[in-house]
């Protein structure tokens, strides 16, 4: 597990890191916290020639609340996400998604624009995102753009973003209601078996708005707008959780692997999704 | 006149001996990163060596073109089976008598196999050069299921072909190692078949892996001046590694030094020999720099030492009442593409024959087919004592099979069954003369510590609570009582490539009281410079913090078989008592000399020789040490030191009563564990808290074994589960609360009467966890379901038993 060699850069501002990504091509990647890259160049999966790494950049760090606008760099730790106060108050969901990434010692280095980006379907934060309905801040050589984070996600590992275009952070509304994450998994360290986000909004006993997110549950994050619908306007009894679930289990596509079979896997995506559903509508 | 305080209770609590909970004196350099371990070696001019491993299971090696590799800048060497051939050290023999291709020779029978070394300036060109040896495969059909292997054509060892015998006797298939028998089969057969009740079943003991923290790895330095070749490595037996490299290099054997430093974990997993440390050697010979071997994690797991892989078919018999008459076992064990387990010589399935457990059974048999696979070789005794691991977990499912299958409670067939105290020695239907127990008094101890009634009402309520919807988790009481066997061996019947397997100490008292003991064990985290100095504190009256213990250095150390098994405490254990004992007699002569008196006019009193019937009238051990440095006394030598070696007349039978309870979630597969008691008796106690430390991480590592680690294989020898986040490792998360308790049986025949208990706790922890499993389904029908109970197997077993609605 020793990577092949790679020259080292380290710019301090995007447009200089955005320029070198353009004059190396697919020869360079940037790097953030390095848990998902370094493994892979380990493991030779990923010959990556230049690596520019974006922990001098500034502008990419921070965590900025606006009213109910939420702004997360994308060079902030998921260790951050869990230590800010005022995100735990307006957006609790990302500090208890995060807490169930990984361990402690991950959470220090990976960072939020590391996890959404990479497009690997195991990362939690793609599938929170979905929930959220966030944005995705780009930045390359041309300038910068957004792209909806449930427009990002192409396949395992493609995604919207060009490869000259850096993250740079990801905004989205703080959701009013309750909400809850709610992940199975083999152990400390893995990634999902499955897991769901959902966000529930109450008014007069009744669903007024909700939304539905799973995670590694097919080769992209997946949102489920008709389990949403399926909730919206009911009393979240089981009648009701039951066909969201339903609805939400039409959306995924789950392969097996060493978790399990498809089969265990589309039961427990059931129990989770349910599951998630009560605690957000619990807490709504 | 002499003082008289302190106290004779201060003297013994100042000795920190036997029994006292001494601090661990290794941790001090453990818990600030100052360990120095294989990887921590750095030599001038020393070069790297990694390893050109086989992507495929089975495969012809058609050609291996060096030429863009040896062309990279800091290339020194790259080394095949044709370069090692003209040395005839392309294969190496294995402690299983079986040969083992060291680098591959014609062809490939595993993944990850190594099939040529690289010798580099340094570890990244190493890994560079690795990328640019082309090799040329054909592939081959892949075998990997033992059953399928003996029936197939395909032959995995051609270089065995028309060898109708091995090392074990006669091979009746050219995919099989051996059939080892132990027991009567007719009389067994003929219980079985008359019997009120047989239950039988197949209880399949996964492949799985030590997975120490440190892999293995190694440097030789060839000193081409002297001629002498030091070897720094991570071996479990580092007296017998000097031996086999001398015989396999014709170096002579005083011109080997072999060192262990410090061992980062090694559970069996460091007691073979691999083709790194035999390729690090030629590779110093051949270009005379110093050359480091140090495998990844992946290539710890892929290829060096798998543990268990037994298919274990099993019949058991008993009356209407419960009494357990005949215990038939017949194992189909995966051995591999070569045999390179790790037993006694004479003993191919290792001690897998105490499968008789803790109960009194008139008559048994079990045989052993041993079979190669396209897997990697090893079959370890991973925290265990020669399977075992496999015995007891065997052993511990059939009594569960057989309540089920008799309608009575676990806990009381056990009790019913259990060889009673006045039976010791007992004498096995196996051969085995159990040294010494009380199982009943430890049974009920434990049954009482969990308030085992209580509980059976509560999983009673539970399960009405379930059918009628009103919980979906089951509860399981998860019952072991095991017996290991621990202790290799009595030189007359256990061996290691021919060398007995005694084990050694050697002390030397300093003039001002202090000492120096060196052993032929080596500590791999269990503790031994603790103590190992508590035992001859006690025996020497010198406090155990005046007693540096020095182990692995084979210039230095006296020879022993290494650590494993269980075997330090029980041998070099009693090596140390021995020694100690040696030194006190020498000392009672000096003592005698100095107090002018006769010898048997002496009383030894903890730290002291003491003129019967005048207390005021003594010398210390302290005393005498300076006399024997200072003094001429007629008839006897200066100095004092001694040095023993301990055959030891049997083996020692620890046992323990573990209880599992646990909380099964029947929709998703999770479990969470409420409770763990675990009884352990090894015998005289040395230090109670490493004993509960060993506990601790022998039940961790069984929670593992039992609940999702596995070596796994897809249908063409890929190995699945190659990194830890396949491979299972606890952390402080999921690993439980853990209540230790004890009794305390002595060994009647080890000198301090202690037995070991560094792998009772995976021995009977992984039945009691699997146990635990089982019994929160058998009220809905489950017999048997195969470990590891990871999340998806018992989501499977609830699903087949159709509790998903
Ligand atoms: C043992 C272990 C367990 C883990 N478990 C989980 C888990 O349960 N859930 C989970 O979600 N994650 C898990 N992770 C992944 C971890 O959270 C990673 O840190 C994260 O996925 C990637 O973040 P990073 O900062 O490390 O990115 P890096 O590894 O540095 O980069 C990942 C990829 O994204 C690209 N990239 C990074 N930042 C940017 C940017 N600003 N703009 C454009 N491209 C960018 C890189 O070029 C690279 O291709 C685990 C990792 C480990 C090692």
């Amino acid at each position: 597990m020793i990577p092949a060699a790679f020259e080292y850069h380290r710019p301090v501002d995007v447009t200089s890191a955005a320029s070198l990504l353009r004059r190396l091509g697919d020869e360079a990647r940037v790097l953030a916290g390095g848990h998902s890259l370094i493994p892979m160049m380990k493991l030779r999966m990923a010959a990556i020639e230049h690596l520019i790494d974006l922990q001098d950049i500034d502008a990419l760090k921070g965590i900025s609340i606006d009213g109910d606008t939420v702004t997360i760099g994308a060079m902030v730790t998921q260790a951050e996400l869990i230590a800010h106060e005022g995100l735990a108050k307006v957006a609790p969901i990302l500090r208890e998604a995060a807490l169930q990434i990984a361990d402690p010692q991950v959470r220090y280095m990976g960072t939020l624009g590391g996890n959404v980006a990479n497009g690997d379907p195991g990362n939690d934060m793609p599938g929170l995102m979905q929930a959220l309905g966030a944005a995705f801040l780009l930045t390359g050589p041309d300038g910068a753009r957004e792209v909806a984070a449930r427009d990002f996600y192409e396949a395992a590992y493609m995604t919207a973003r060009e490869e000259d275009e850096i993250l740079t952070a990801v905004r989205f509304t703080a959701p009013p209601g309750g909400y809850a994450y709610e992940k199975q998994k083999r152990k400390i360290g893995d990634y999902a078996t499955a897991a769901a986000a959902v966000l529930i909004g109450k008014e007069g006993g009744r669903v007024a708005h909700a939304s539905v997110a799973m995670t590694n549950l097919s080769d992209t994050p997946v949102w489920s707008p008709a389990a949403a619908k399926a909730l919206t306007g009911t009393d979240c009894g089981p009648e009701a959780i039951r066909a969201a679930t339903e609805a939400a289990l039409a959306d995924i596509d789950p392969t097996e692997d060493n978790r399990g079979p498809v089969a265990f896997k589309r039961h427990v995506a059931g129990i989770i999704i349910t599951r998630a559903i009560q605690r957000a509508w619990s807490r709504a | 006149m002499n003082d008289l305080s302190p106290s004779r209770e201060e003297r013994i609590a100042n000795l920190k001996g036997l029994g006292c909970s001494r601090k661990r004196v290794e941790d001090v350099r453990f818990t600030q990163g100052k360990g120095n371990y294989v990887d921590d070696i750095k030599l001038p001019g020393m070069l790297q060596g990694d390893f050109v491993r086989s992507p495929y299971a089975h495969a012809r090696v058609i050609s291996v073109n060096k030429e863009a590799a040896l062309a990279l800048p800091g290339v020194i060497a790259v080394l095949t089976a044709e370069d090692l051939a003209p040395l005839n050290l392309h294969w190496m023999p294995t402690l299983a008598g079986d040969k083992q291709m060291v680098l591959a020779d014609g062809k490939v029978l595993f993944q990850g196999q190594e099939v040529a070394f690289v010798v580099a300036e340094d570890r990244y060109i190493a890994a560079d050069a690795v990328e640019l040896v082309e090799v040329e495969y054909e592939e081959l059909p892949v075998l990997t299921d033992p059953f399928a292997a003996l029936e197939s054509d395909v032959v995995l060892r051609e270089d065995l072909e028309g060898q109708s015998a091995g090392a074990h006797g006669p091979r009746r298939h050219h995919n099989h190692i051996f059939l080892w028998e132990e027991g009567d089969k007719a009389a067994t057969e003929q219980v079985l078949d008359s019997a009120d009740v047989v239950a039988e079943e197949m209880i399949y003991y996964h492949r799985t892996h030590p997975c120490p923290l440190e892999t293995c790895g190694a440097v030789a330095s060839m000193d081409k001046v002297n001629g002498k070749l030091t070897l720094w490595g991570t071996f479990q037996a580092p007296h017998v590694v000097r031996t086999v490299a001398s015989l396999l290099s014709g170096i002579e054997e005083h011109n080997i030094r072999v060192v262990s430093p410090d061992i980062g974990g090694g559970f069996g997993n460091k007691v073979g020999v691999y083709p790194g440390y035999v390729c690090s050697i030629v590779a110093s010979i051949v270009t005379g720099r110093p050359v480091k071997w140090v495998e990844d994690r992946m290539e710890n797991l892929m290829a060096t030492a798998f543990a268990r892989d037994y298919w274990m078919k099993g019949r058991i018999a008993a009356t209407k009442e419960g009494k357990i008459t005949g215990l038939w076992c017949h194992v189909t064990a995966d051995h591999g593409a070569f045999d390179a387990c790790a037993d006694p010589t004479k003993f191919p399935a290792g001690f897998f024959h105490i499968c008789t457990g803790s109960y009194d059974i008139p008559v048994a048999y079990v045989g052993v087919d041993g079979v190669y696979t396209n897997k990697a070789p090893g079959g370890v005794a991973y925290r265990c004592s020669f399977r075992v691991t496999e015995a007891a977990y065997f052993i511990e499912r059939m009594v569960e099979v057989l309540a089920i299958e008799l309608g009575m409670d676990a806990a009381e067939l056990r009790r019913i069954n259990f060889i009673r105290a006045d039976q010791f020695p007992y004498h096995s239907a196996l051969g085995w003369e159990y040294d010494s127990g009380d199982y009943h008094t430890a049974w009920d101890k434990a049954l009482a510590a969990v308030d085992y009634a209580g509980l059976r009402r509560e999983q009673a309520g539970r399960v009405e609570a379930f059918k009628r919807g009103e919980t979906r988790k089951l509860l399981g009481i998860g019952l072991t009582h095991f017996t290991e066997i621990v202790g290799a061996g009595p030189v007359k019947n256990c061996d290691i490539l021919g060398m007995g397997m005694f084990d050694s100490c050697e002390i030397r008292i300093h003039p001002t009281g202090s000492a120096i003991a060196r052993l032929g064990t080596i500590s791999q985290g269990q503790g031994h410079a603790t103590t190992f100095a508590q035992i001859l504190a006690s025996e020497i009256g010198l406090p155990a913090d005046s007693i540096t213990i020095e182990e692995g250095d084979t210039d230095t150390a006296p020879y022993g078989l290494g650590t494993y098994g269980s075997r330090s405490t029980p041998v070099a254990g009693a090596a140390a008592a021995m020694v100690g004992r040696k030194i006190r007699a020498k000392a009672q002569m000096i003592a005698a000399w100095l107090l002018e008196v006769h010898e048997g006019d002496l009383d030894w009193d903890v730290d002291r020789f003491v003129v019967k019937g005048a207390p005021e009238r003594f010398k210390t051990m302290k005393d005498i040490a300076y006399a024997a440095y200072n003094q001429a006394i007629p008839g006897l030598e200066p100095g004092l030191e001694a040095v023993s070696y301990y055959d030891p007349p049997n083996m020692t039978y620890p046992f323990g009563a573990y209880i599992c309870v646990m909380e099964i979630d029947v929709d998703t597969g999770e479990h969470e564990i409420r409770q763990f008691y675990a009884l352990d008796d090894c015998g005289t106690r040395i230090n109670p808290m490493v004993i509960e430390g060993q506990v601790h991480g022998g039940l961790t590592e069984a929670l593992a074994i039992a609940m999702g680690q596995e070596i796994a294989y897809d249908d063409i020898g890929n190995c699945k589960t190659a990194t830890l986040m396949d491979f299972f490792i606890p952390t402080a998360w999921e690993t439980p609360n853990y209540t230790t308790d004890f009794t305390e049986t002595p060994s009647p025949h080890h000198p301090i009467g202690a037995k070991g208990v560094g792998e009772s706790p995976n021995v009977g922890g992984v039945p009691a966890f699997s146990n635990a499993v089982h019994d929160a389904f058998r009220a809905f029908g489950l017999r048997h379901a195969h470990m590891p109970h990871d999340h998806w197997r018992i989501w499977k077993i609830a699903n087949q038993l159709g509790l998903h609605g």
